[in-house]
């Protein structure tokens, strides 16, 4: 096989479980993000942009619609008779079978594919953050800092600065320490997620740290190249990045793009973002619609009202419907004299005539406050909500319901109904 | 699939006025997102034909950077494939395409190598969706040796630019005019027609042999009462967007939902080259009725009744009605559009007015520099 001097290898098996039902089958890289992108999307278009044309993608968590999503990489121009995009899932072998442990026990168990093409260096990255980064300029600099590993480090709120791991580094930007979200963090420096190792510290590390349990980069190996003291460096990045592992900073970060100017511009011609789409189709907005503040994406019928949203692809937003500070996803149907406001809706949703989605205080969830505990409403994908009904906030709806399980057609604030498909 | 396709997309057309100056009718933008010729491709691709020839001529560089891929259509693959074709200078022969018989003879090598018994020609600048298949089973069963596909236009309905028709009660057609000047006929052909392979290499032999190069005059009409030539009746909505009047008329068609839904929502549908444009964006002081906008559009003044193309950008206190905006297009503040098809990649200045009227639309083609402004 050719040689690649950088392949990169993207962590896309995680199930994201702060997004709640959004992710109940589905991988977090794959949920929708900014009208018609994926998560995913983002790394994979910085990579082809960044002419890394070798990708990895390791997926385990609920794989169906990442494997649907990246096909054979042809909106990334990723398909390729040298290279492009693999999905690389685990698998069995003599020894017996193992899902992958870890972050670093993932990779270790695809040293092989990363050896077909005998790189020097090797991009990890994952597949849950939004941003724009430019991977040729990181490894000029892994290259000039003669590293062995790469960390891409952002400054970060110091009161934030404990979720992160977090990098102490001297004067010349080589990093002295190293803190796994630290109780008491020694600087702001928050680490990505976004590594480039030499690929050969990094296969040895791998093999040497094979029998450690659940192997981590973060936990595991990082620590252990420091011991070993190979440099290490930091490589400052100060642009726009989102971790939207929660359902608040989730919905935070799709509102943000409806600004005049956003913060994350997608309409740079410079710096495509690329996705898999199926439908080219115009949008119609018709003679009694009123769309404001809003971005709305391809095949999308407005009859309603839609104010400051994010509307998916193929979404039909019938008369008299009124949508608020929402992100509805594709192939929605709101139907008419529906209101929403506050509501992330998944795939393929039916909201019923008049319902009344959003309505009343914030209640805590009684479902899972780990997850719920923001004033919106979460829909899952292709859950089905009867006609006239209420919806208070801070709730979670999964799985076609029927009006028996709306007590007095109310859905309290906090509150949570998760049906399993009957068809399986 | 037991047919080749091959698609005219050669014709420029006066009646087309500035908008064919920089592309062949083929490559016009249709419906927000697409180009004509999607059309006709998409149908070859859902109708399994696996292998066709796009016969270019006049202004082929949009088309041409339009089928630079032929995966969108599902033909960039091992067996068969998309083949563009342009008149070439050989050893024999230094000639343009003469007409559309002759396109195809310059091309008898791609007939004569390929195995399909038959050969499926469609014209490019046709909006419909047809399963070339059934077409295919009705000419067996009819034992034709041409089949056209024809559709029955309104009374009303001016045929003039058309291939005009009669046909008898089995289907057969008895009488075809091109481009009649006065006609009691209102079945006019489509310019889609089924031929055995084998029939249609002789017939182009023949012609070329007479100096013949039409395929309508020269063979259909010619060989009308010696050769079975069938009529196949479409139903379904068919439009042909060669003058400026049906231009904007198709596109204007497309604010009708049944007809989005025809296309867009039933199965199969049609594809088109991927632009990779972030959704539309409305900011807040716009406003937008009754029309269709593609990706990439920011929107901020109001809109009515109209068709924006990709990434339209629309200024502040703008109003556009009753236009048509092709892609790329920006638009400056208080700037007034009625009844207008603005070209591609224009920049309109802040405060201009451009007025047309329902019956005499303005073709608005304007070479400011966009980032001087």
């Amino acid at each position: 096989m050719i040689k690649k001097e950088m392949i990169a290898m993207l962590l896309a098996g995680g199930q994201g479980s702060r997004l709640g039902v959004l992710t109940k089958n589905v991988a977090k890289p794959a949920v929708s993000f900014g009208g018609k992108y994926s998560i995913i999307d983002f790394p994979l278009s910085n990579c082809i942009n960044s002419g890394v044309d070798t990708v990895g993608v390791l997926t385990q968590y609920q794989p169906l619609r990442l494997n649907a999503h990246i096909g054979i990489g042809i909106p990334w121009d990723l398909d390729r008779n040298r290279g492009g995009v693999t999905v690389l899932q685990p698998y069995e072998s003599q020894s017996g079978s193992n899902w992958f442990s870890g972050t670093a026990n993932a990779i270790y168990q695809n040293i092989r594919y990363i050896d077909q093409y005998d790189p020097d260096y090797v991009l990890i990255l994952s597949g849950d953050h939004i941003y724009k980064m430019d991977y040729e300029v990181m490894l000029e600099y892994h290259k000039a800092m003669k590293a062995d590993l790469t960390i891409a480090s952002m400054p970060v709120p110091m009161e934030e600065a404990s979720r992160f791991g977090i990098t102490v580094t001297d004067e010349n930007n080589r990093i002295i320490d190293f803190q796994e979200k630290p109780k008491e963090p020694k600087s702001n420096l928050a680490s990505m997620g976004i590594y480039i190792f030499t690929w050969k510290v990094l296969r040895d590390a791998l093999i040497k740290n094979k029998d450690v349990p659940e192997c981590d980069f973060g936990k595991h190996i990082i620590p252990y190249l420091f011991e070993n003291q190979n440099p290490i460096y930091a490589y400052e990045f100060n642009g726009y990045w989102k971790d939207v592992g929660t359902l608040q900073s989730y919905w935070q970060a799709n509102m943000e793009l409806v600004a005049i100017i956003p913060e994350f511009n997608l309409y740079e011609e410079y710096w495509k973002i690329y996705t898999q789409t199926d439908t080219a189709a115009p949008q119609y907005i018709s003679e009694d619609a009123r769309v404001e503040r809003s971005i709305v994406s391809e095949g999308c019928e407005i009859f309603g009202e839609v104010h400051n949203s994010v509307i998916s692809a193929g979404v039909t937003i019938e008369a008299g419907a009124f949508v608020q500070d929402c992100i509805i996803m594709a192939n929605t149907v709101v139907k008419a004299g529906a209101r929403l406001d506050k509501a992330i809706v998944a795939e393929n949703v039916v909201i019923g005539e008049n319902c009344e989605i959003g309505v009343g205080e914030f209640a805590p969830s009684v479902y899972d406050q780990r997850v719920y505990n923001a004033d919106l409403v979460t829909i899952g994908e292709n859950s089905v909500i009867p006609d006239h009904v209420k919806v208070g906030r801070n709730t979670a709806i999964y799985g076609v319901t029927t009006a028996e399980d709306y007590p007095e057609g109310l859905l309290p604030s906090g509150g949570a109904i998760i049906k399993e498909d009957e068809r399986l | 699939m037991r047919a080749i396709g091959i698609i005219l997309a050669g014709g420029n057309n006066k009646r087309m006025r500035e908008l064919s100056n920089k592309r062949a009718i083929a490559a016009m933008p249709v419906a927000g997102s697409f180009r004509a010729i999607d059309f006709a491709l998409s149908n070859m691709s859902n109708s399994h034909v696996q292998k066709v020839a796009v016969l270019t001529q006049y202004n082929s560089g949009s088309l041409n950077q339009h089928l630079s891929s032929s995966k969108w259509w599902d033909f960039g693959r091992k067996q068969g494939g998309l083949y563009v074709y342009t008149p070439t200078i050989t050893a024999q022969r230094s000639d343009w395409f003469r007409g559309t018989a002759d396109a195809l003879y310059q091309n008898l090598t791609f007939l004569k190598q390929s195995h399909e018994p038959y050969v499926i020609i469609a014209s490019g600048d046709g909006i419909y969706k047809l399963d070339y298949g059934k077409v295919l089973e009705y000419h067996i069963e009819k034992k034709a040796d041409i089949t056209v596909v024809c559709k029955q236009m309104d009374p009303d309905e001016d045929v003039s630019r058309f291939g005009c028709i009669k046909v008898n009660d089995d289907g057969r057609i008895v009488e075809f005019e091109e481009k009649p000047v006065a006609t009691d006929a209102n079945i006019i052909s489509c310019g889609i027609y089924v031929i055995r392979r084998r029939q249609l290499i002789e017939l182009l032999e023949k012609a070329n042999d007479e100096d013949r190069y039409d395929f309508v005059k020269d063979i259909l009409v010619r060989y009308k009462n010696i050769k079975r030539i069938y009529a196949y009746k479409m139903d379904s909505y068919w439009s042909n967007i060669a003058s400026v009047e049906s231009y904007y008329k198709t596109n204007m068609d497309f604010l009708n939902r049944d007809l989005r839904n025809y296309f867009f929502k039933q199965q199969p549908g049609i594809y088109t080259k991927l632009a990779d444009n972030p959704p539309a964006k409305y900011n807040p002081d716009s406003s937008v009725k009754n029309s269709i906008l593609a990706s990439g559009c920011i929107i901020n003044g109001s809109v009515e009744n109209s068709v924006l193309f990709r990434k339209v950008y629309v200024g502040n206190n703008c109003v556009i009605k009753n236009s048509i905006i092709l892609n790329d297009v920006y638009i400056g503040d208080n700037t007034v559009i009625e009844n207008c098809i603005v070209e591609s990649r224009d920049t309109i200045r802040a405060n201009t007015t451009y007025i047309g009227t329902p019956d005499d639309v303005k073709i608005v083609i304007e070479k400011n520099e966009r980032y001087t402004m």
